[in-house]
């Protein structure tokens, strides 16, 4: 499909880089994206992603936008407190950039909704806040063959990782087999987090979605970005898949999704801080 | 010259807040015990019971996942940078 007038020039600082081009516009025009969770991590890459004109966006969130939200997701404005934030993500996201299409589903992921939600998209973005999620959410992308852009952030802290275990590079569980135990690790409600900590991570997750889509650069397939604000160092760490893994080794003890129980974020949690 | 220690945000309270430190060791498994010698707490931290590194946290020699080297055994030298790194979970609700 070639890119109207407009779309020119909406598009011009990306068409003159040789890296994107009228082609890699179209690649972008035409992917569809994922994003679990329209909060600190989904904010920020939803934004760009939209800007850059990613064709298809779909996100689920149960959530409705809370005042102690808007620190730092800022898809969401004080107005649209109480407003469902798959909405509030809607409705900035077609204002920014009304040319794509946005899915948007209230509703919280489990094993039972996740396949069919993700099935259609190309890449799955995870900026979830609790381990069941960012396992169940792995295991799926395996199952069906998907990109999988992860991000998290505590406190000062962000890791970012690019996981395409079908194609041989490790999956999450190659780099932790398991979810810590509930209570070992505080969330962020708990624990606190730099409000702008969540745009510099959800940022490089939309950046190393575009590369994805482009085909450009180098992958970070094969690293863990590990980003420290306080310190202001960014270390990228080997990743190797397991031999072992539970899930994408050579002998797979996990062959369909499992439901972790959605305790890591409880209130129970707050008294061990780490 | 010691080894670097790059200490996770969540064992920060025990390190007195520092981001990194600087200890003395021929192995991983004598870093930690050096670390908890240090900062009383943090073995149980980043061990499990039988004081093997638990499965959600990856010790990092350089850039090398030490489950990748030979583990708690792995050696160290002078100047090496060490990475305690505990899976993470903030998108952030």
């Amino acid at each position: 499909m070639a890119l109207t007038d407009a779309q020119i020039e909406r598009y011009s600082r990306h068409l003159i880089l040789k890296e994107v081009g009228g082609k890699g516009q179209r690649k972008i025009n035409e992917a569809k994206v994922f994003l679990v969770g329209a909060g600190g991590l989904g904010s920020p890459s939803a934004l760009y992603l939209a800007a850059a004109g990613v064709g298809t966006l779909g996100i689920i969130d149960a959530d409705t936008v809370d005042l102690s939200n808007l620190q730092r997701q800022i898809l969401h404005t004080t107005d649209r407190v109480g407003v469902p934030k798959v909405e509030s993500a809607r409705q900035t996201l077609s204002a920014l950039n009304p040319d794509i299409r946005i899915n948007i589903f209230q509703d919280r992921i489990s094993s039972s909704n996740i396949l069919n939600l993700i099935r259609d998209y190309d890449i799955v973005l995870d900026g979830s806040d609790n381990f069941p999620t960012r396992f169940l959410v792995n295991d799926a992308c395996f199952f069906l063959k998907k990109t999988l852009v992860s991000g998290s952030i505590f406190r000062f802290e962000g890791q970012v990782a690019v996981i395409k275990a079908h194609e041989g590079s490790p999956c999450y569980r190659c780099l932790y087999p398991e979810p810590p135990p509930a209570g070992l690790v505080p969330s962020c409600q708990e624990a606190g987090v730099l409000g702008v900590l969540a745009g510099t991570i959800g940022i490089l997750q939309a950046a190393e979605t575009l590369k994805e889509i482009l085909g450009a650069g180098e992958s970070l397939a094969n690293g863990l970005v590990m980003y420290d604000a306080l310190d202001m160092t960014f270390r990228t760490l080997k990743t190797r898949k397991n031999p072992q893994c539970a899930l994408c080794g050579p002998n797979p003890t996990i062959t369909t999704l499992l439901d972790y129980e959605q305790s890591c974020t409880m209130p129970s949690a707050a008294g061990n801080p780490a | 010259m010691p080894i670097t220690v790059r200490i996770p945000s969540p064992l920060r309270k025990l390190t007195g807040g520092l981001g990194e430190v600087q200890t003395k060791a021929d192995t991983v498994g004598g870093l930690i015990d050096a670390l908890e010698t240090a900062y009383p707490g943090i073995k149980e931290r980043v061990c499990d019971e039988h004081g093997t590194v638990r499965r959600f946290v990856n010790i990092y020699v350089n850039e090398e996942d030490i489950r990748f080297l030979t583990s708690q055994d792995t050696p160290l030298k002078d100047g090496d940078h060490v990475s305690i790194v505990p899976a993470i979970a903030g998108g952030c609700a």
